[in-house]
């Protein structure tokens, strides 16, 4: 057998602001800039959700997309979708919600969730100019 | 005539909500979208000028200087910003994506040298949803 990567990607809209809470607020704006600025700014997020791994003989599937974009849909869209990440969401009360950071925030929520013979990466876009991928490969 | 276009982007919050309503009226129309702590978006500007090109240069307009005369008017206002709160010229109205396009309209009018027309403010909010505007003259 052989193993097959498929892809779903899906989208989501969000606020932030970057935001080092032991440091002050000159420092912080020297560090991030106008991401620092104090009434949040915002993006569009792309999010690519990568599953490597056999295919299933029955199905022919690796992992049903459909199944798949519910997953997502259930767990990250409903968690990130319009919201403020920095205020609205348990995960970045104490995390920095930098592109790094939301992409193993996404990872650590689906890892449980799928099949551990399948591989799980994450590939976020916070615009289409930057983006960053997790874990490394 | 010539058409030229600068593509220019932005990253903001916004939160669409009617002060003038309760909650649950801005919730019912608004739905996610009026989420009281601000979403927000990679905006992304197209700027059409419209005018004959210069027979000393074969410009229309330098597109730098186009796209400098955008940062200064627009960008610096908007980028990175909360366009409730932090934009003058906002204030008092929806920040919805049709009101920010006649505003981007309203700030660069007069601002462009005369021999060059503003034809077009087209916005995009995110990949799948943009408006246009062509100003209160125009008939299309």
């Amino acid at each position: 057998m052989s193993k097959v990567a498929i892809y779903r990607k899906e989208q989501f809209n969000a606020a932030h602001r970057l935001h080092n809470n032991t440091l002050d607020a000159a420092a912080n704006s020297t560090l991030f800039g106008k991401c620092n600025y104090p009434n949040y700014h915002g993006h569009n997020y792309d999010l690519i959700v990568k599953i490597v791994g056999e295919i299933d003989p029955i199905s022919g599937y690796v992992y049903d997309m459909k199944l798949l974009s519910d997953l997502i849909k259930e767990e990250i869209l409903e968690r990130f979708d319009h919201k403020n990440l920095n205020l609205d969401t348990q995960e970045f009360k104490d995390l920095n919600p930098t592109a790094e950071n939301i992409s193993i925030t996404i990872y650590n929520i689906l890892r449980p969730l799928i099949a551990a013979d399948k591989d799980l990466y994450i590939t976020l876009y916070e615009t289409p100019r930057n983006y960053v991928e997790y874990p490394v490969h | 005539m010539v058409y030229l276009t600068r593509i220019e982007h932005f990253n903001a919050a916004h939160k669409l909500y009617n002060p003038q309503w309760s909650y649950s009226e801005n919730e019912a129309v608004f739905g996610k979208c009026a989420n009281e702590n601000w979403h927000g978006h990679n905006y992304e500007l197209y700027v059409t000028i419209k005018g004959m090109p210069s027979a000393d240069t074969g410009f229309l307009y330098d597109a730098k200087k186009l796209s400098a005369l955008i940062k200064e008017n627009i960008l610096d206002a908007l980028d990175h910003k909360n366009l409730n709160v932090d934009v003058p010229f906002m204030q008092g109205m929806m920040c919805s994506t049709e009101n920010l396009a006649i505003a981007i309209w309203q700030q660069l009018a007069p601002v462009l040298p005369s021999q060059v027309q503003l034809h077009c403010i087209k916005l995009y909010e995110t990949s799948k949803i943009y408006v246009e505007y062509f100003g209160n003259t125009s008939t299309f």
